[in-house]
């Protein structure tokens, strides 16, 4: 099958019900691995050893969280551009996986940097050490709910799809400023590391750490298509039982 | 496993995940059954959408 045939409804049911159990079943092995890793891993030679767990959510989830908006910009522009069904269905199955992971991101950041930068009082929003990088992911999570918010205000789908679409074109300026708010201003604004993988010179953690934190992305990255294959098929499925709906109501008797 | 004086922050980052990632399978399983139980109950009212008509050599 041709990666284009899946742009049909019909097909892409047929190929979730074939994929979706390799998924859930691939994606559990990679979660034991990464299990095992955190499990015998050896952090005691490492400075801030105990909040280096928290990476190995952490990270992934913000690279997701950051990767769901982007795909979601992309199925908006097929939705602008070509108008296809399925690009809606994939932006509208994809904003609440996003907005899961983007805020398990937040709840992490503002746990880690707790512990390590310290400062704040006792109060929920006293006890946050809102720097940039933390700021821009909240404004992620917050541009999330209001895109499911509008995709549910607007009754009629293709509005909604169209509106949802331009919101999510308008709202990708936010991830280059995710990505950059470490490196603009640097030490201002900022308390967050800069990037420790992906730099010039090769990444700058050791290697245990590092394969800990690949395995840990790569069960994060199939938890993430996962879902989203699932969220999408069911998404088509609400789109017929609308369709019979509209149809049931027509074929009534007035 | 020593989580030392951070364990509070360690737990609650992994609580968090795993109760958000609960929540998901839980979301995307409970929309599923629910979309294929009333997709059921239209089809066995006779509703069946024009492709399947066409399939079913019933125009």
């Amino acid at each position: 099958m041709a990666l284009i045939d899946l742009a049909n409804p019909s097909r892409f049911l047929a190929f979730a019900g074939r994929v979706l159990p390799w998924l859930y079943g691939v994606t559990a092995v990679a979660f034991a691995l990464t299990c095992y890793r955190l499990f015998t891993i050896s952090l005691a030679p490492y400075e801030q050893r105990q909040t280096i767990e928290i990476m190995f959510i952490h990270v992934p989830t913000a690279w997701l969280g950051m990767f769901g908006w982007a795909a979601m910009s992309v199925a908006a522009l097929g939705t602008l551009v070509w108008r296809h069904p399925l690009a809606d269905v994939a932006a509208k199955a994809t904003a609440p996986v996003g907005a899961a992971f983007t805020f398990v991101c937040f709840v992490t950041g503002w746990l880690w940097g707790r512990a390590s930068w310290a400062g704040g009082g006792n109060l929920p929003l006293e006890y946050m050490v809102l720097d940039a990088r933390l700021s821009s992911v909240l404004m992620l999570l917050i541009q999330y709910l209001v895109v499911i918010a509008l995709v549910r205000t607007i009754e009629d789908p293709a509005r909604a799809a169209r509106a949802a679409a331009i919101l999510t074109l308008a709202g990708a300026v936010i991830l280059p400023i995710i990505k950059f708010s470490v490196e603009w201003r640097e030490g201002q604004y900022t308390l967050h590391q800069t990037s420790s993988v992906f730099v010039s010179g090769g990444p700058k953690l050791d290697t245990p750490i590092l394969v800990t934190l690949l395995i840990s992305t790569v069960a994060f990255t199939l938890l993430f298509v996962t879902l989203q294959v699932a969220a999408m098929r069911n998404e088509i499925l609400r789109r017929r039982v609308r369709s019979l709906r509209l149809m049931y109501a027509d074929e009534r008797p007035a | 496993m020593n989580l030392g004086e951070h364990a509070g922050f360690i737990i609650g980052s992994y609580a968090v995940a795993v109760v958000v990632v609960i929540l998901l399978f839980a979301w995307v399983a409970l929309d599923f059954h629910a979309q294929r139980r009333i997709l059921a109950d239209l089809e066995g009212r006779g509703l069946t959408r024009r492709s399947q008509r066409t399939e079913e050599g019933n125009p």
